[in-house]
């Protein structure tokens, strides 16, 4: 299929051989206290984290990462500001950034993907990429060794599953249900069973995302996959209570996934 | 390359358009593009919607050519009466067309976006008409400036819902439908309102008015000796411009699409991608889109479909602007002098042939006159008080 796994990969690889469940909580960067956030997340457990770049028109986003996006807008943040601040972090674990293709069509693809790189930025989620559009990106990105992350959505035909998973890197990731982002009473049964789907044709890490919206539903999720994106449900305890509530809540789940069956 | 023709498999018009958007949604446009595809080459479709477009839409719109306002500016004006369509826009072209390709595929629900509320009204129509459940999405700040069509919209059973974020204006109302049909892909079909959006929208949407030009050439052909000089329409997404441009496209007309000084998405903005289309678009730094500001809520949209960007980028035709201040004095000159109050959409397109008169004189001019002005009347009486 392709070169070796990227460090986020190979870093997932390692620890699902070792027998632990992935989490990846996502975080606005450039909101407020995002930082503190994402350093007490890393602390709790988290196996790398999902830095999303806010944008005007956040199609795939329900109300909290919305809300989250347009703070951050009001605060002044940009994609240069944002990555100005992940180069600070010095955290251990692998970092990705999800954002819409404008920002990286606005730069221009490979002038995006090497400050992705020289931000010590390893991997990127761009939703409103699908497969089809996704050539030009992908070839910059591993040009500059950013992983492109693949999304798989409930409504995909078998047949294209496998060209998803050929062309992913870093992990796959398994829409949770038919919807934007948000939390759930509920996962969605969509959940499961597309990641069983994924699971049955690929070794790159499996992750759901997309309405896994606390600790019971990751450990369901879990069952199937290799690993969960925690989106909306720690956004909205940064947005509603600061950075020690999210730090709390990672370590909640993480307890939960981590748990025997 | 024939020139809007069908675009090429990736959805392209030249270096515009595409498909960008979710995974979840890429089956449904595929889909969608299979059934379109297969609809406009059946003659039965076809004949279906020529005849409802006929029986119900009150197609074909006539001809006026305006004598009094022509004579004053030095020009034959000649408009092609979309305002005289049932709810008073070209928009129930695309509907309708729409809503039987929905009703072909066996989806039960609409959803749509509206800035004036024009699209939204034509989308709560053909659903009355078809059976269909129809929920719509318009910003806030237009629900407030066009509570008339509001009501419209709800008095025929569908479901107007406001929406709150961003600008609170189309492009929101846009993000909105998309989170909506995100959801709910099994049963519903996105009604999109405009020759924008992912492939096959604009193409589709396109097919859908070119019922206005085809009508337009004849007519032209038979009642004004032969092809206009200047063919001139309004622009937001540009579905009305599209319509009319289609007609003329061949010929040696001047094709001219009118923005809003504060929407000119062709004028002062570069290539991006928003709701699944590569086009102009107005944007910042940043690639953060911005928000369009004009007196017209139906062209308050930062982009603009992606044929209008390519015809725009091979030099077929030409997308100047025009000032709210203009807008207000063409509105209020076409009602004095012909009788005719248009919507503020075409208005625009109004205002730029005032300006314009005295460039070409003698020339005979088609303007796209694509809504009438009833929806307006209230925000303009604040205007003018």
């Amino acid at each position: 299929m392709s070169a070796a796994p990227g460090r986020m990969e190979q870093s997932f690889r390692d620890r699902r051989a070792a027998g632990r469940k992935l989490l990846v909580p996502y975080i606005t960067g450039g909101l407020p206290g995002w930082q503190d956030a994402l350093r007490a997340a890393v602390a709790a457990g988290a196996d790398a984290i999902e830095i999303g770049i806010p944008f005007s028109d956040p199609v795939m986003d329900g109300p909290v990462i919305q809300e989250a996006s347009q703070r951050a807008l009001d605060a002044g943040a940009t994609p240069v500001s944002i990555l100005h601040e992940a180069r600070e972090l010095d955290v251990e674990v692998p970092l990705a950034v999800m954002l819409y293709y404008n920002t990286v069509h606005h730069a221009g693809h490979h002038r995006f993907a090497e400050q992705l790189a020289s931000a010590g930025i390893v991997a990127a989620i761009v939703p409103d990429l699908p497969l089809e559009e996704a050539g030009p990106w992908c070839e910059a990105a591993d040009a500059s060794s950013i992983e492109t992350v693949m999304l798989a959505a409930p409504t995909a035909p078998d047949e294209r599953l496998p060209r998803v998973c050929a062309r992913a890197r870093g992990f796959v990731y398994s829409v949770g249900l038919l919807g934007v982002t948000g939390e759930r009473s509920a996962l969605a049964s969509t959940a499961t069973t597309l990641a069983g789907r994924l699971k049955a044709i690929t070794d790159v890490p499996v992750l759901v995302g997309v309405g896994v919206s606390n600790a019971a539903q990751a450990r369901e999720a879990v069952q199937v996959a290799d690993g969960v994106v925690q989106g909306a449900s720690v956004v909205r305890r940064l947005l509603e209570a600061g950075a020690d509530a999210v730090g709390e809540y990672v370590a909640e789940v993480r307890a939960a996934i981590d748990a025997d069956i | 390359m024939t020139l809007m023709a069908e675009p090429s498999a990736t959805g392209r018009f030249g270096e515009f358009g595409g498909r960008f958007v979710p995974e979840t949604l890429v089956p449904a446009c595929q889909e969608l593009e299979a059934a379109f595809r297969d609809a406009w080459a059946d003659p039965v479709f076809r004949q279906e919607y020529r005849d409802i477009l006929r029986d119900y839409a009150g197609r074909p719109s006539i001809l006026t050519e305006c004598h009094n306002l022509g004579r004053r500016l030095g020009i034959r004006l000649v408009m092609k009466r979309e305002d005289l369509n049932h709810t008073g826009s070209h928009k129930i072209n695309n509907v309708l067309g729409q809503a039987l390709l929905a009703k072909r595929m066996g989806k039960t629900r609409l959803v749509a976006e509206t800035g004036a509320g024009q699209h939204g009204v034509a989308s709560a129509t053909a659903a009355a008409l078809m059976g269909l459940e129809c929920k719509v999405y318009m910003g806030a700040v237009d629900v407030a400036r066009q509570e008339l069509n509001v009501f419209r919209m709800r008095l025929m059973g569908s479901e107007v819902e406001a929406v709150q974020s961003g600008s609170r204006t189309l492009k929101d109302a846009v993000n909105e439908a998309m989170r909506d049909w995100v959801a709910t892909v099994g049963n519903t079909h996105y009604c999109l309102g405009s020759v924008m959006g992912p492939h096959p929208y604009p193409w589709m949407v396109r097919e859908f008015h070119r019922v206005i030009g085809d009508e337009a050439r004849e007519q032209m052909s038979t009642s004004f000796g032969g092809d206009p000089d200047v063919v001139v329409a309004c622009v937001g997404g540009g579905s009305n411009a599209m319509g009319i441009f289609s007609g003329f496209v061949d010929t040696g007309a001047r094709l001219v699409g009118v923005e809003p000084a504060g929407g000119a998405a062709v004028g002062r903005g570069v290539p991006g991608v928003v709701h699944g289309m590569r086009s102009y678009l107005m944007q910042d730094e940043y690639g953060q889109v911005q928000e369009a500001h004009s007196i017209s809520a139906g062209l308050d949209y930062p982009g603009v479909g992606p044929e209008h960007s390519y015809l725009a980028s091979i030099g077929r035709a030409e997308y100047p602007a025009v000032t709210d201040a203009e807008v207000i004095d063409a509105f209020q000159l076409l009602s004095r002098t012909e009788g005719i109050i248009p919507a503020l959409e075409p208005a625009h397109a109004l205002a730029w042939i005032v300006r314009e008169a005295p460039t070409m004189q003698g020339a005979t001019v088609l303007m796209n006159l694509s809504g009438r002005g009833d929806k307006d009347v209230a925000q303009m009486m604040e205007i003018l008080r």
